[in-house]
């Protein structure tokens, strides 16, 4: 018989193979679930994991995807080791693209070497204001951060609906719902020759280095690593409560905001209904695999990508509904959660008593 | 060398022994306890006293060693088979449901079912009978720790124990509640039930106890019939090794470093317990201990004074004579405040991080952090002269705070407030939990840092304690705080009585007057 046994301290060993041993599950379960559906699990194995990286069109796309969902992974990272629980990253991405891709609309077809700067920077604060509600919200009325910053997607997510189907639809876009296209200075400068992959790559691995050295360095890091921590020591030592709130809202939303105006002014090029397949919600998962630290946020953000460029993949290679790459992020975060428990935990096999020891040399009969 | 008795012993433990991963609790542990007789089970934190007394109530199974009980080989694999068999255990920490009244938690714990009515009137005439009244209708949570105790006492009684084990039953009560305990456990035990009393107050098991077996890092270190012994000679058995002690020489004292004026703060917990009119001096050189049972308003007083809770008037804290009620911690802390919490693990030590971390927690200013950055070498090499001074028992500074026992982090945050080098520095349960070694050596920190013209403010329930290291002891009862008085001009007793509320309406006048008193007969 096996029993769950607390360990007398976390494995580290544990920490770090959790997120190897969730993926190495999701696949399992993806092969049978593939087999259970009728497709050669080998074939669907090498269409969702394989093709999409045979190619440096397909490698570009794999950097293209990983560009938002690491940026706004980064900045959930820092809230959620500061006990802030940010989950509304996708609305803050909306504002962003809202507030950066209107400045972009705003400069025409300019060629002024302005338009791109203050566009990103616009993209940024408009993150980060999308951010500040819940931080007000929660700092000046207690409010759970949680259900704002989500009830803030939808409202994010509506107003862009409302301007692309109103006062910014292009007049010659056949009643589209959609912007005009952006001028050449206000879209982003392709990185690699023969894909789609921009200088936004370049902004969130930069991002993801300074978000490690100020986690590990420096002491406002560190103040907002103690008020995740242990918040009671937080209030001892006098780092304000408050102030760790609006730091962690305020730098998800930046990342978050960072993301969209990257991705309007990127691949897609101009301000749509639909600007983002979830990549602030995906971006939660790409925390919690990377183990909310920020090298291990980039593999996240990677093996995330890959999830969704195999999910289209699979959906063109193998008629599979577009459903498969939501099944996979599920799997993913599901096997996580589990594999986490051994952390603290560890399964020890008991040994059950046949009854035959003598009474006074086995003081102890085991609980069968 | 329990009492003769023609009959067989109650409970005879032989070579008890249990093994954890990092340590073994229990090594090779025999012991007998005779029916009627009142045995004290004695020891420092982590001898392994808990695991024994878990290991007879059926908590834990023992690695190997054999129980006998009334003569028969017994397999204990439960508490409720302890129970059926007759032993009963009244745990340190109370495990009462707070919005429930006695009856209900009482009926929670009973292994059958008991029609209400006939429990409450059982209830009433059981704690009568052993002089321990309390109301079966009320509700727990308005009820004292003294009373939370016989709840639990009279929960243990109903089944008619044989054995009752008692762990560090006194650590909340107050003295003249402790001796009414002792009457009850004086009364059972002439009734024939054997009572296993755990503690490490050396005055206690020889006023209340027949016999003793002395445990030391797992093993029995010596039995002895307490009686015959001094406090001396059991510590010695208890810690290998002779006691230091602690002096207080008498010493001029300075200029005010804390006063409180008319603190008020109502709790916004509804278990919490509101200051009221609180008014104290503290000054250069001396320290104020501060008695009482905790829930009387410790926990609020410290989160009032460290500034986890901000005074509406910043005027009623002062702080080397500036107003400081409405500033936070950090900011008190600039000013030359430092504290120790009464809870380590989680506020006065963040568990997973490594005692440097730890170091830079409050220490911040002492050039741990420059230009925002920190600076591990300064954290490491602060921590390192921490270890070394406070004799802190680690791996090393880069060990996780969590990794340590309870009184080496103790010993650990002591040192790290004590070599801020503070002007003011205000401590919480200082020993609480630490072994009389570490105790020793912290309480002498303290006198050290009086003796350097720092002033202290101890807030402790172990009055032993407060009467070696004060300069002068007021009691903080109810949320109120009694008027201060020289060690040597009160007593226990006197110390007792304030400590159940009783010290007259006009507290905050009178310590201000009895303070004032007290200055001009130093003069």
């Amino acid at each position: 018989m096996l029993r769950l046994e607390r360990r007398a301290s976390p494995s580290a060993v544990m920490r770090i193979a959790s997120p190897m041993v969730a993926a190495l599950a999701m696949i399992v379960t993806g092969f049978l679930l593939f087999t259970a559906l009728g497709k050669d699990p080998i074939e669907a194995f090498y269409v969702f994991f394989v093709k999409p990286l045979s190619s440096t069109y397909g490698i570009g796309e794999l950097l293209l995807k990983t560009t938002p969902l690491l940026l706004c992974g980064l900045g959930l990272a820092l809230g959620f080791r500061a006990n802030v629980w940010n989950i509304g990253a996708e609305g803050q991405l909306t504002m962003g693209a809202i507030a950066g891709g209107g400045l972009a609309l705003w400069f025409g077809d300019s060629e002024s070497a302005w338009a791109m700067p203050l566009m990103l920077l616009f993209g940024v604060l408009g993150g980060m204001a999308w951010a500040a509600i819940p931080a007000f919200l929660r700092t000046r009325f207690n409010t759970n951060e949680i259900l704002v910053t989500l009830m803030l997607v939808y409202i994010a997510q509506l107003a862009l609906s409302w301007l692309v189907h109103g006062p910014w639809r292009d007049p010659e876009g056949h009643n589209f719902p959609q912007s005009h296209g952006f001028g050449d200075a206000e879209t982003m400068e392709i990185l690699i020759e023969g894909t789609r992959t921009t200088w936004g790559i370049v902004y969130a691995v930069v991002l993801a280095l300074a978000a490690w050295i100020f986690s590990q360095n420096t002491y406002a890091g560190f103040r907002m690593l103690v008020a995740g921590l242990a918040p009671a020591a937080a209030a001892y030592a006098g780092f304000s409560e408050k102030r760790n709130i609006w730091i962690a809202l305020l730098i998800s939303g930046a990342t978050a905001g960072l993301a969209g105006i990257c991705e309007v002014a990127g691949p897609i090029g101009r301000l749509q209904q639909e600007i983002s397949p979830g990549y602030g919600f995906a971006a939660i998962i790409v925390a919690w695999i990377g183990r909310l630290h920020p090298i291990g946020v980039v593999f996240g953000a990677l093996l995330m990508s890959l999830l969704y460029l195999g999910g289209e993949s699979a959906q063109m290679g193998m008629s599979l509904p577009s459903a498969i790459t939501g099944l996979f992020q599920g799997l993913l975060l599901f096997y996580l959660l589990a594999a986490d428990l051994f952390i603290t935990f560890r399964l020890k096999r008991v040994v059950v008593a046949d009854g035959t020891e003598p009474k006074p040399t086995a003081a102890v009969k085991r609980a069968a | 060398m329990a009492p003769k008795s023609d009959l067989q012993p109650r409970l005879v433990l032989t070579g008890i022994t249990k093994r954890y991963p990092s340590v073994v609790a229990n090594d090779g542990v025999s012991l007998s306890v005779q029916p009627g007789e009142i045995h004290a089970v004695l020891g420092e934190n982590g001898a392994g006293k808990s695991t024994l007394m878990k290991v007879i109530y059926g908590v834990t199974k023992p690695d190997s060693g054999t129980i006998r009980w009334n003569g028969q080989y017994e397999t204990i694999t439960a508490p409720a088979q302890a129970r059926r068999m007759g032993i009963g255990m009244v745990f340190q920490h109370f495990s009462l449901f707070e919005t429930l009244t006695v009856w209900e938690n009482i009926a929670l714990a009973l292994d059958e079912r008991v029609a209400p009515a006939k429990l409450a009137a059982k209830i009433t005439e059981v704690s009568e009978k052993y002089g321990l009244p309390i109301d079966p209708y009320r509700l727990v949570h308005s009820m004292s720790v003294g009373e939370r105790q016989r709840v639990e006492i009279v929960r243990c009684l109903l089944q008619e124990p044989k054995l009752l084990i008692m762990d560090e039953p006194t650590s909340v009560l107050t003295p003249q509640a402790v001796l009414i305990l002792f009457e009850t456990l004086r009364r059972l035990a002439s009734e024939g039930c054997s009572i296993l009393y755990i503690s490490h107050k050396l005055d206690e098991i020889r006023a209340l106890c027949d016999s003793a077996t002395v445990l030391r890092g797992g093993r029995v270190s010596g039995t002895a019939i307490p009686k015959n012994e001094t406090n001396d000679s059991l510590a010695r058995m208890m810690i290998g090794g002779e006691l230091a002690e602690c002096h207080l020489d008498p010493r001029e004292t300075g200029e005010v470093r804390l006063e409180l004026e008319g603190l008020s703060l109502t709790t916004p917990d509804p278990f919490g317990t509101s200051l009221r009119d609180i008014s104290l001096i503290v000054k250069s050189g001396e320290i104020l201990g501060i008695a009482g049972v905790s829930g009387n308003g410790q926990k609020e007083l410290m989160a009032a004074l460290s500034g986890e809770r901000l005074s509406a008037r910043g005027a009623m804290i002062r702080l080397l004579g500036q107003p400081v009620g409405h500033l936070n911690p950090a900011e008190r802390r600039s000013i030359g405040l430092t504290f120790v919490p009464e809870e380590r693990l989680g506020r006065g030590a963040v568990p997973p991080m490594s005692l440097a971390q730890n170091a830079l927690l409050t220490g911040a200013r002492k050039g741990m952090v420059a230009q925002g950055v920190i600076r591990p070498p300064a954290m490491r090499s602060f921590s390192k002269s921490v270890i070394e001074r406070f004799k802190v028992k680690c791996g090393g500074e880069q060990s996780a705070a969590s990794s340590l026992s309870g009184g080496n982090l103790q010993k650990y945050i002591v040192g790290r407030e004590t070599m801020l080098q503070p002007k003011m520095m205000i401590v919480a349960q200082p020993t609480w939990g630490v072994d009389v070694g570490a105790a020793q050596l912290i309480r002498q920190a303290l006198i050290d840092l009086r003796n350097q013209g720092v002033a202290l403010l101890v807030i402790s329930e172990e009055l032993d304690e407060l009467f070696t290291i004060s300069d002068r002891l007021a009691v903080l009862a109810e949320g109120r705080l009694s008027p201060s008085v020289l060690p040597a001009e009160t007593s226990i007793e006197q110390i007792g009585i304030w400590m159940s509320g009783k010290f007259g309406a006009e507290t905050g006048r009178a310590a201000a007057a009895t303070d004032a008193i007290m200055e001009t007969a130093r003069a």
